[in-house]
């Protein structure tokens, strides 16, 4: 990442505060030592950005791979039927525990929040780092089982085949408790910073909604996630020393995984939707150049979900002997759940109304998100109606659902989230041209692979099988030509960002016109964040920012950048 | 409490201690460091909340398995272990008070006290661990007591077993199905059958538990020696005093909640009924 050498123009804030040729955190201190022993959140976030990648990139190779077998219904020469239980199962792993829950708050919150706080760096920095460690020491072991014998369980291990399968449960399992501390210790720092570390006038509802988003998050990682420690622990016990509490032979009770697991669970796609909602309240109000619509509505109903869902758990466990009372009850709390998300939704489209749009590749991840939830969202609906549910379940409607909320929601935010704070953490612009190719080709290529699984589903479609019934080959066929062209945009987003570190057009300090703290520094940022503590003002008043064509960028519009208010 | 910071330093009894960069004051420090600890020892809770969940299913959906094998624990080495803790819990309170008011030889005894009623709990645990191995009473599939034998020690109002009842072997290979939070209850094994018609089925559901909670608690115990040392050889060093305290607090803190987990686990396992 060193670009200290790559001294470009004059930089210095003089023509748009970008600082890649003076001092900034990248070149701050040198060598690898200087990275891998850092207590700089900035860094921490880089480092967690580039492992978190590669777990991103070895899952996209498993799930090509996955749907490039099943473009014929019968055996296939890449991989025989258990190698395709074990790659379903890694992909869900890797996607879910090494990137899509720590994707936003690791990377985009470790970096973004200190700044957005105007403070020096989280409230505990060590920790910061051991929990990076712990990510990586968790990954290695849960990746390790691909070598000692890869899992095929699927990604939520449910016993009794967990407990009786000759793979490397132990492995894998140990590998995600790990993982789940690296989360709990990232939310209880997180949790600390925006309670302590808070600017004078920042109150509460004066905070960017991104970090609302991640509060929501802190507070699910720290409360759920324990539990998920404990089932794992119970997990390992049952496989190394035969403890039984979920063997039925021994008087356990089987259902009771399925109730500790999703217990956490589910928590945990609110884990993943909750920061990638907090980024789009962000984009959307800036790239509207209006004020967020209904902020304390967007605040409180991240909150409310991080509430809500910790009561949905058993509609997971509609068809796994559950009582009807708890099932009708499981289903009501479901449907309550989509009401502040969809209070969030709607304000969004708001804000966009009678703003004037400005069609950046952030903004068209905005666009992308919108729809993709919506139907993600809306499809959750029809799962969580117990009839509809005991048609649906373990078809490919779920599979298609988790991914328009996961993929759709989460990975297209994340991507938002990447394209609007790249310039800060790099100093450097992307080229826009292929950034909108790219974000079409993710767009086009998503519908195509998932919305056929939808109607695949609806057919009755099992989903994790190796086989399938010839009628469904059209389907099949028609999502992994989709499959492919999302591969092909991740590439090319991969190519262009890659260029950019290197020959991007050096970044201005706000490129965007955002009026949170982290746009007051410079591109990218010094070592301690800001040269003066920078007064918290409305995080939405994009409107006192206005573009200024010599630094290819935004300036205040009064000349001193007085904060309003307090 | 806390000295006014001058130029980032604290200086006033103890040693002095360097406020970290990204905080403005040692008291802002010392809340966040107090916040995290309390944070951190909700998540202690919640992951314990998963054994006591799991303990709750059992004792609901079997009352008779746990009303049956609690006689098998020893009450008087418990009780003593309890009051090991709780004394353990003041000490600790006191060497905190020692740390703020700066007394380095009485934290450091205070500290010292604490950590040898820790191993003197792991002792007593040990030998009621050893007592159950020669039983057989372990956990799931290392179950091997024979229940039929009245020789079993500490029964004072064990009923006489019925000879040919179900011993865990016997068992049928296929078990019933489990039928959501119901779990493997059976109709007609609870209430009134209670504790009458010799051992129940699946007693090792009991030491499962009983192991699994004593044993995370356990772990917790020795995690919590380990700080306490760390903190001992601080206190030794002279590193706390009125205005940096901060570690002995947390340390005592985590120390508590270990004792007061006991305090649910010694009722909920040996006091039953």
């Amino acid at each position: 990442m060193a670009s200290n050498e790559a001294v470009i123009g004059t930089g210095g804030l003089e023509v748009g505060g970008n600082a890649l040729g003076r001092d900034n955190y990248l070149n701050h201190g040198k060598g690898l030592r200087s990275w891998l022993l850092t207590l700089d959140h900035k860094r921490i976030g880089v480092m967690y950005l580039c492992v978190i990648l590669a777990s991103f990139f070895l899952g996209g190779v498993f799930a090509e791979l996955i749907r490039t077998k099943l473009l014929t219904p019968g055996n296939s020469a890449l991989m025989k039927a258990d190698e395709y239980n074990q790659m379903f199962t890694l992909h869900g792993a890797i996607m879910i525990f090494l990137f899509v829950i720590p994707g936003i708050p690791a990377t985009l919150g470790n970096f973004v929040l200190p700044l957005m706080l105007g403070a020096k760096d989280v409230a505990f920095p060590r920790l910061n780092l051991a929990s990076f460690y712990m990510w990586v020491g968790g990954a290695l072991l849960a990746l390790g089982s691909i070598v000692t014998g890869a899992v095929d369980t699927g990604w939520t291990f449910y016993t009794p085949y967990s407990t009786t399968t000759n793979t490397n449960v132990i492995s894998m399992v140990a590998g995600v408790f790990i993982l789940g501390f690296s989360s709990i210790f990232t939310g209880l720092n997180f949790v600390v910073s925006i309670h302590k570390l808070r600017p004078a006038g920042m109150s509460w509802f004066r905070m960017p909604l991104f970090l609302w988003g991640i509060y929501g998050t802190a507070i699910l990682q720290i409360m759920a996630t324990p539990v998920l420690g404990i089932t794992l622990l119970l997990l390992i016990a049952e496989r190394a020393l035969g403890v039984g509490i979920f063997d039925p032979a021994l008087g356990g009770d089987p259902v009771l995984f399925q109730h500790f697991f999703w217990f956490y669970s589910h928590p945990a796609v609110y884990i993943m939707i909750l920061p990638a909602m907090g980024v789009i309240s962000e984009l959307v109000s800036v790239f509207s150049r209006k004020h967020i619509f209904g902020y304390k509505f967007v605040a409180l109903s991240s909150i409310a979900i991080a509430v809500i869902s910790f009561l949905v758990w058993g509609h997971h466990m509609f068809v796994a002997g559950q009582s009807n009372l708890a099932s009708m009850i499981f289903s009501f709390l479901t449907f309550m759940v989509a009401i502040p998300s969809a209070i969030k939704v709607f304000n969004w489209v708001t804000t966009m109304y009678k703003g004037s749009i400005w069609l950046t590749t952030p903004m068209l991840y905005v666009l992308s998100f919108l729809f993709l939830f919506g139907i993600g969202g809306l499809t959750g609906l029809f799962l969580g109606a117990l009839a509809v549910d005991v048609h649906l379940h373990d078809t490919y409607f779920v599979v298609a659902h988790f991914h328009y909320v996961m993929f759709g929601g989460t990975v297209i935010a994340f991507l938002g989230g990447l394209h609007y704070w790249w310039p800060k953490m790099f100093g450097r612009m992307y080229s826009e041209f292929w950034g909108r190719i790219a974000a079409l080709l993710i767009f086009v290529g998503f519908n195509t692979t998932f919305f056929t699984q939808f109607v695949m589903g609806s057919h009755g479609a099992p989903r994790r099988s190796y086989h399938y019934l010839p009628e469904f080959e059209g389907y099949h066929r028609l999502s992994t030509i989709g499959a492919y062209i999302l591969g092909v945009g991740f590439l090319i987003i991969a190519v262009y960002l890659i260029h950019s570190l290197f020959r991007g057009r050096p970044a201005p300090s706000n490129p965007w016109g955002g009026a949170t703290l982290e746009w007051r520094t410079t591109s990218p940022p010094p070592h301690d964040n800001f040269a003066t503590p920078p007064a918290a003002g409305d995080p939405y008043d994009v409107e006192a920012w206005r573009w200024e064509g010599s630094v290819g960028g935004f300036v205040p519009r009064t000349p001193a950048p007085e904060p309003a208010g307090s | 409490m806390l000295a006014e910071p001058t130029d980032g330093r604290v200086i006033e009894g103890g040693r002095a201690h360097h406020v970290a960069h990204h905080f403005d004051t040692a008291e802002q420090e010392f809340e966040s460091g107090k916040l995290g600890m309390w944070i951190f020892l909700a998540t202690e809770v919640l992951l314990f909340g998963g054994l006591f969940c799991a303990y709750a299913v059992y004792r609901s959906n079997h009352p008779e398995i746990f009303v049956y094998a609690h006689r098998f624990l020893d009450k008087t080495l418990g009780a003593i272990n309890t009051a090991v803790l709780i004394c353990s819990s003041f000490t600790m309170a006191l060497a905190v008070r020692a740390a703020q008011l700066g007394r380095r030889k009485a934290l450091v005894s205070l500290l010292t006290a604490t950590i040898a009623m820790a191993a003197c709990f792991l002792g007593i645990k040990g030998i009621e661990y050893e007592n159950k191995w020669k039983e057989g009473l372990l956990w799931g599939k290392r179950f091997h007591a024979q229940l039929e034998r009245p020789a079993a020690p500490a029964l004072p109002a064990a009923p006489a077993p019925t000879a040919g009842a179900s011993a865990p072997e016997d068992r049928s290979a296929i078990p019933p199905a489990a039928i959501g939070p119901r779990g493997l209850a059976r109709p007609g094994q609870r209430g009134e059958s209670l504790g009458v018609e010799g051992p129940p089925r699946d007693v090792q559901v009991f030491f499962s538990v009983y192991f699994l909670m004593t044993g995370l608690h356990g772990i917790h115990v020795i995690a919590g020696m380990i700080v306490l040392t760390l903190m001992l050889i601080r206190a030794a060093r002279g590193e706390f005093g009125p205005s940096y305290f901060t570690p002995v607090d947390l340390a005592g803190l985590y120390w508590h909640l270990v004792d007061l987990i006991w305090i649910f686990l010694f009722p909920l396992l040996y006091l039953i009924r």
